[in-house]
């Protein structure tokens, strides 16, 4: 049963204000792009293409390095200036093919390969997988692999993510006013890969216009039911997000499959219909550039490899000096160190905001207000497991359900003492899960 | 490279609500109940209230400045000075309350580690302490409309008692307990404002009227369990002190047994224990349990079974 919400989570300044208004608008880059090797999660593409070759936009440079993995495509035509290793968003230095842009945006042309009713599953996978396709929410997940669940057959219900629970981000909420019919038509897409599963557009109810518009041109599909969210954050958090649609809980783990769901956000199965009905791989995203530093908040159509500093340009650059710039939203995004980094096929927004809360607000002792608990959407105690962490007490951190945490901050932003709760937490989730792969 | 700018893990936004910001509006929700005292006491309820907070303040100031880590800023000692003067009669000599106060803190707060660390709230240690060590000065209550033994005291020796003068609180006690009406508005403040809420208070006063009518000799007649809910601290315990953030459970279901537990105790405690009163006692005793309350309400994922272990992966 659907519950339309969960227990815990929080309500944030939202921010959509900025930019909610602003159609999405494309813009083209000048100089430089950088596509980094490894934008997904799994084994890093493999470069084929070479120093000083040209290069269409459109054109596949780098293939998936295995089954977990997907294949980058050039976004501009240009030459190949070099291909050594970048830092990207997080600060790690990745290996990327780095093109001059020629500025003459030639394409390799776009087709689709057969019309849909006559493309099998498999086929339609593969070109999913061709086209580059990964989970652009964020997580970068291959959405080949996801759509590729072991039984196709148990899978019941699709759901396209469009809560856009994060504050500030914008950039799904235009999608889906601009182009709604192409996020049912990709929706329907991957339906077809799942004879017994109903479509879901899962919206949040800060979002009416949206609810009505895609209530209305899904009046007359059977298989596709649009549902109202209440708005808190994390909604549009994976397991917060099958729960409230279907009433379905899954922990850490277990993947969305195991109880019958697969999950995909709006950029993602736009994605998919761009690249099964139009034979276009992933070279573009909706990047919302925001916060009240940035001059004017836009929503932009980007070519994947642009620079940040570039896309911010086009906002008007900064306002007043940012004290702190985020890659995606405030409350699971990047903080950046510079701007000379390139987007890429997770980039969801770039913030700026004049006032930095976690360099304001100095951390001191817990005071087990228990606030952390109240909003914990993965039901655990997060000040004792920062308490586990900090110590590196892992039994009983790992006995405590740790390892539940989705490191949705909700803890650190409620936490009156300004504790870095989600921090100590996920650094030491990061150790535990390096320790089960070796 | 340009300059580079500031980087953090997320979140990078955090709430207004901070730790002062808490104990600041307790000190405020204390006023209605505060003001009230020296109302019915005289100034000599002010000069307590202000030495036991110049001690508790004092003590955590020295003790900062002997650790080289100054504390005192985050106004925690203020609530348990204020606290723990609510608790004291007004005519207890000043050298007692500031005993108190130095107890408070130095003893049960800042020896186990400061702010958060103690296991038993500090006032009503304290107050323990005093009521233990000080017998006869703890319990001289008196007051112009009302001398000699409290409305529990009385009712407990079988007399008759005003309900009316115990809601306004114009009755013998300690300076802050004895008006339900102040506490209680100053419940709602804190309510409103989300610093704590009904789970521990409501699941106490429940468990307690349900037992003191079972067990009480009364039966459930409303004008007993009116004076028992109204006198001896109970309001006072229930919303300020078993609500104590570092001393009660942080579980949710743990609350609920917290408050369960603290009601059964004061029921005791009045019925069959020598003296009128007991909400004292119920909650430093609960406190100490709160650990094992903790264990056994642990929390259940999101995506486990009910008691589920964790996976075997």
């Amino acid at each position: 049963m659907a519950k339309l919400t969960f227990v815990g989570g929080i309500h944030p300044y939202d921010g959509k204000d900025l930019s909610k208004d602003k159609p999405i608008q494309d813009i083209l880059p000048k100089g430089e792009l950088v596509y980094p090797l490894s934008q997904h999660i799994g084994a890093p593409a493999k470069a084929i293409v070479e120093k000083g070759e040209r290069v269409l936009a459109g054109q596949k440079i780098a293939e998936s390095g295995g089954f977990v993995s997907a294949p980058v495509y050039a976004s501009v035509s240009g030459t190949v200036k070099a291909i050594e290793p970048r830092r990207v968003v997080t600060g790690d230095l990745i290996m990327s093919i780095v093109v001059e842009n020629d500025e003459m945006y030639e394409d390799v042309g776009f087709y689709p390969s057969a019309p849909l009713e006559k493309l099998s599953r498999e086929e339609i996978i593969d070109i999913i997988r061709e086209a580059g396709i990964v989970g652009m929410g964020g997580a970068g997940f291959p959405t080949h692999v996801k759509l590729s669940p072991r039984d196709p057959q148990k899978i019941e219900y699709v759901i396209a993510n469009c809560a856009e629970c994060e504050p500030y981000l914008t950039s799904d909420y235009r999608r889906m006013l601009e182009e709604p019919e192409k996020l049912i038509g990709g929706l329907k897409i991957i339906l077809k890969l799942f004879d017994n599963a109903q479509g879901i557009l899962a919206v949040e109810d800060n979002k009416p216009d949206c609810i009505s518009l895609l209530r209305q041109l899904t009046k007359d599909e059977p298989g596709i039911s649009v549902k109202a969210l209440k708005t808190k954050y994390p909604q549009g958090g994976e397991r917060q997000l099958i729960y409230a649609t279907t009433g379905r809980k899954i922990n850490s783990t277990m993947l969305p499959a195991d109880v019958g769901c697969v999950v995909n956000n709006v950029d993602t199965i736009v994605a998919v219909y761009r690249a099964v009905m139009e034979g276009r791989p992933l070279i573009e995203r909706i990047v919302t550039v925001t916060g009240d530093a940035v001059t004017s908040p836009r929503n932009f159509r980007v070519r994947i490899g642009m620079s940040y500093q570039e896309i911010l340009d086009a906002a008007g650059g900064f306002r007043v000096t940012p004290e702190k710039i985020i890659c995606g939203g405030p409350m699971m995004g990047f903080g950046m160190f510079d701007l000379n980094v390139p987007t890429t096929k997770t980039s969801t927004a770039l913030l700026g905001l004049s006032r930095d809360d976690v360099s304001a607000m100095e951390p001191g002792p817990c005071i087990n207000c228990g606030r952390c608990v109240e909003v914990c959407p993965g039901r655990v105690i997060p000040s004792r497991l920062a308490d586990y962490a900090e110590r590196f007490d892992e039994e009983a951190f790992l006995e405590n359900h740790g390892m539940e945490c989705c490191e949705c901050g909700c803890c650190s932003f409620v936490c009156p003492a300004k504790r870095p709760l989600t921090q100590e937490i996920k650094s030491m989730r990061k150790l535990q899960l390096a320790k089960k792969k070796k | 490279m340009s300059a580079l700018f500031k980087v953090s893990s997320n979140p990078h936004i955090r709430s207004k609500v901070t730790t002062n910001g808490i104990m600041l509006a307790v000190i405020a929700a204390l006023m209605p109940a505060t003001g009230f005292g020296i109302y019915n006491f005289g100034p000599r309820a002010l000069a307590v209230i202000l030495v036991t907070i110049a001690s508790t303040v004092l003590t955590e100031f020295l003790f900062g400045l002997y650790k080289k880590k100054l504390t005192v800023t985050d106004l925690s000692a203020v609530v348990t000075g204020l606290l723990l003067a609510l608790n004291l009669p007004v005519t207890i000599p000043l050298w007692m309350a500031a005993l108190g106060g130095v107890f408070a803190i130095l003893v049960v707060k800042m020896l186990f580690g400061g702010l958060g660390q103690n296991f038993m709230n500090p006032a009503l240690a304290a107050r323990c302490f005093l009521l233990i060590s000080f017998p006869t000065a703890m319990t001289a209550f008196s007051c112009d409309a009302f001398t000699g033994a409290t409305p529990l005291a009385a009712l407990k020796a079988g007399e008759q008692v005003n309900i009316m003068d115990m809601v306004i609180g114009r009755t013998g006690g300690t300076i802050g307990e004895t008006s339900v009406i102040a506490l209680i508005i100053g419940a709602c403040v804190l309510i409103l404002l989300g610093v704590i809420d009904l789970r521990i208070p409501g699941s106490y006063i429940l468990t307690f009227v349900l037992f003191t009518g079972i067990f009480g000799g009364h039966g459930f007649d409303p004008a007993f369990l009116s004076a028992q809910l109204a006198g001896g601290g109970l309001m006072l315990g229930a919303f300020f002190m078993a609500t104590d953030y570092v001393t009660r459970p942080i579980t949710i279901k743990g609350q609920y047994l917290f408050g369960i537990f603290l009601g059964i105790m004061t029921g005791i405690f009045r019925i069959f224990g020598p003296g009128a009163e007991g909400v004292s006692y119920a909650i430093i005793l609960g406190n100490l349990l709160v650990p094992l309350m903790e264990k056994v309400t642990r929390p259940t994922a999101f995506g486990y079974r009910k008691g589920g272990r964790r996976h075997a992966k």
